[in-house]
């Protein structure tokens, strides 16, 4: 079945090159920011996101708007707004299809939320798998400034912007906020525990707001139809807006799909993702990438929205869809998950330092055959410990290994009475 | 050391930011590609270059995945082993590899032309099980496409 919802991130996307600034222009493009710089003042950028209820997409759903706003009025300049295109969250890959689909609105949504922040310098944090799309952003970004939508005066106004590219050496620590503004000034990524908040201390000190990919890419489009029109995109009364989906595994049409938020798990699996392959039944999926929970087949019908996963217990996270089929062993594959991030925990606090290899190890165990009945609630407890690390990392870490006791306990138990991973 | 030209024009980018050290993984790429690795003494040259301590620059160094402390070579080959490869075939795609090149992974084949070594989810889980030979990425793969791929970069080496 075709996609026959309405297409506002992607769209321009074409199947082999980028939108380039004429075309978006053509579809409406750079209209928002000249409304904006024109109509606007700082504080109603924050107002319409909020009142949009845009919901950050890059995993921890905290409001944009929100956001802008505990930057304080007479906080210090120069400001930084900071794009996170360091998308390494297993699974995820939208940001990558978004910044090869429509350059141009990522940097206008950037430009807005930095008006929003009075932010002068704007940088984009990739990391470097992706280095066609850091060339990508570099040539856009000269290509806007010369056409006067970046640099100084922008669009004649007083108004002032540059953006730059800047480049990981790749660690998934490096998506996290704090982490990630520390890889920017060249020190080493660990986490910070706020306070201070990013907004009131954050690059060399200063306010800085950092947003996802996606999120910058909504910002246009909300500010253009309205957040009444925004809100009125999703299928549920809690959410608001689209919601690009990466769907992976055992589906038939791996990919990415635009869709309204609250669409049914089953609808995106079934229709857009083109169902399982034949002698494939669904066993269970990662909803929003490695750290979330697996959601199990009573919830294949959940709306994908924020609030309704939040309610059984789960999160939307990055809308990275993971599905995993009845042949395929959640024990192997938690193990799979588990090793990713033990080894790239940054390795600052002991509880995900120490805790994760420790994991690790009991999994390894159990998929050999060499498990026993107390290696659960060892995995329990270790995994609790986990909760009191220093930053989201390792509570999201764990929440595979959690969910895997929780919803498949079953299957935990025939690895350990039939000595042997049952799969094999 | 490192050619006056390329030292020259890294000190002039560094000249132009607010924050010297904001460029060090830029700087580390530069001086990694002129080595074809970050060696001891790339490290003080890195270093110096930023006003950084050397043990400063080792602590980012020896961080980064992408930035190599021993000696690689020409094309190095990142295996994705995150989960969707994982279920994809990637150990099989792995025993391929070490077949065909006769190295493990970590290892550099004697003619100094490819490494193996792991590297976590890279973004491309439509096209797994995939990998990344230089940054570039390659996927989904086969063992014939791995053969083709890798006669192809003989024949251009």
């Amino acid at each position: 079945m075709p996609n026959n919802y309405p297409q506002v991130l992607f769209q321009n996307r074409k199947p082999d090159r980028i939108t380039t600034l004429e075309e978006y222009q053509q579809s409406g493009g750079y209209r928002a920011l000249a409304d904006v710089l024109r109509n606007y003042s700082y504080k109603d950028v924050q107002e319409a996101l909020v009142e949009a209820i845009l919901l950050g997409r890059g995993g921890a759903a905290f409001p944009a708007g929100r956001k802008l706003m505990t930057i304080a009025d007479d906080a210090p300049f120069p400001r930084y707004v900071v794009c996170n295109a360091d998308e390494m969250e297993p699974g995820t890959f939208k940001d990558r299809v978004l910044i090869h689909a429509d350059p141009h609105m990522i940097i206008e949504g950037m430009i807005i939320d930095g008006y929003g922040a009075k932010a002068e310098k704007g940088v984009i944090f990739i990391r470097p798998e992706y280095e066609s799309a850091a060339k990508i952003l570099e040539r856009e970004i000269k290509i806007a400034k010369e056409a006067g939508f970046l640099g100084k005066n922008i669009m004649g106004t007083d108004y002032s912007l540059d953006i730059v590219v800047h480049r990981s050496a790749g660690r998934y620590i490096c998506g996290e906020v704090t982490a990630q503004l520390n890889a920017l000034m060249g020190r080493r990524p660990n986490p910070k525990q706020p306070p201070p908040y990013p907004t009131e201390k954050g690059l060399w000190d200063r306010p800085t707001v950092l947003q996802n990919v996606e999120t910058l890419a909504n910002i246009p489009h909300i500010i253009r139809n309205g957040p009444e029109w925004y809100k009125s995109l999703a299928k549920t009364e809690t959410g608001a807006g689209t919601k690009i989906f990466c769907v992976s595994g055992r589906v038939n049409k791996p990919g990415c799909v635009e869709l309204p938020i609250g669409v049914r798990l089953s609808e995106i699996i079934e229709l857009h993702a083109g169902g399982m392959p034949a002698g494939s039944e669904y066993k269970a999926c990662l909803p929003g990438g490695a750290s979330t929970r697996y959601l199990s087949k009573e919830f294949y019908d959940i709306e994908m929205d924020f609030e309704p996963l939040r309610q059984v217990g789960h999160r939307l996270g990055t809308g990275a869809i993971m599905v995993f089929d009845h042949k395929t062993c959640l024990v192997g594959a938690t193990l799979n998950l588990t090793e990713f991030f033990a080894r790239e925990s940054c390795g600052w606090c002991t509880p995900c330092r120490e805790g994760l290899p420790y994991i690790r190890d009991l999994l390894a165990r159990l998929e050999a055959g060499d498990g026993r009945e107390e290696l659960i609630p060892m995995l329990q407890q270790m995994s609790k410990h986990l909760w009191s690390s220093y930053c989201a990392f390792a509570p999201g870490a764990v929440s595979p290994v959690e969910s895997l006791i929780t919803y498949f306990e079953d299957e935990v138990r025939d690895h350990i009475s039939q000595k042997q991973c049952p799969f094999k | 050391m490192l050619p006056t030209e390329l030292r020259a024009s890294l000190a002039e980018q560094i000249a132009s930011v607010d924050h010297p050290r904001e460029l060090l993984v830029d700087v580390m790429f530069a001086v990694q590609d002129h080595y074809g690795y970050l060696s001891d003494q790339a490290v003080e040259e890195v270093a110096d270059l930023l006003g950084m301590t050397p043990l400063e620059v080792e602590e980012l160094a020896t961080f980064y995945t992408f930035v190599y402390r021993h000696r690689v070579g020409k094309y190095v080959i990142h295996v994705c082993d995150s989960v969707i490869c994982w279920m994809d075939g990637h150990e099989s795609l792995v025993e391929h590899l070490e077949r065909k090149l006769e190295i493990k992974m970590g290892e550099t084949t004697p003619d100094g032309l490819f490494t193996l070594l792991p590297v976590c989810c890279i973004g491309y889980c439509d096209r797994a099980p995939a990998i990344l030979i230089n940054k570039k990425v390659y996927g989904p793969l086969t063992p014939e496409k791995i053969d083709e791929i890798l006669a192809k970069l003989q024949g251009e080496a």
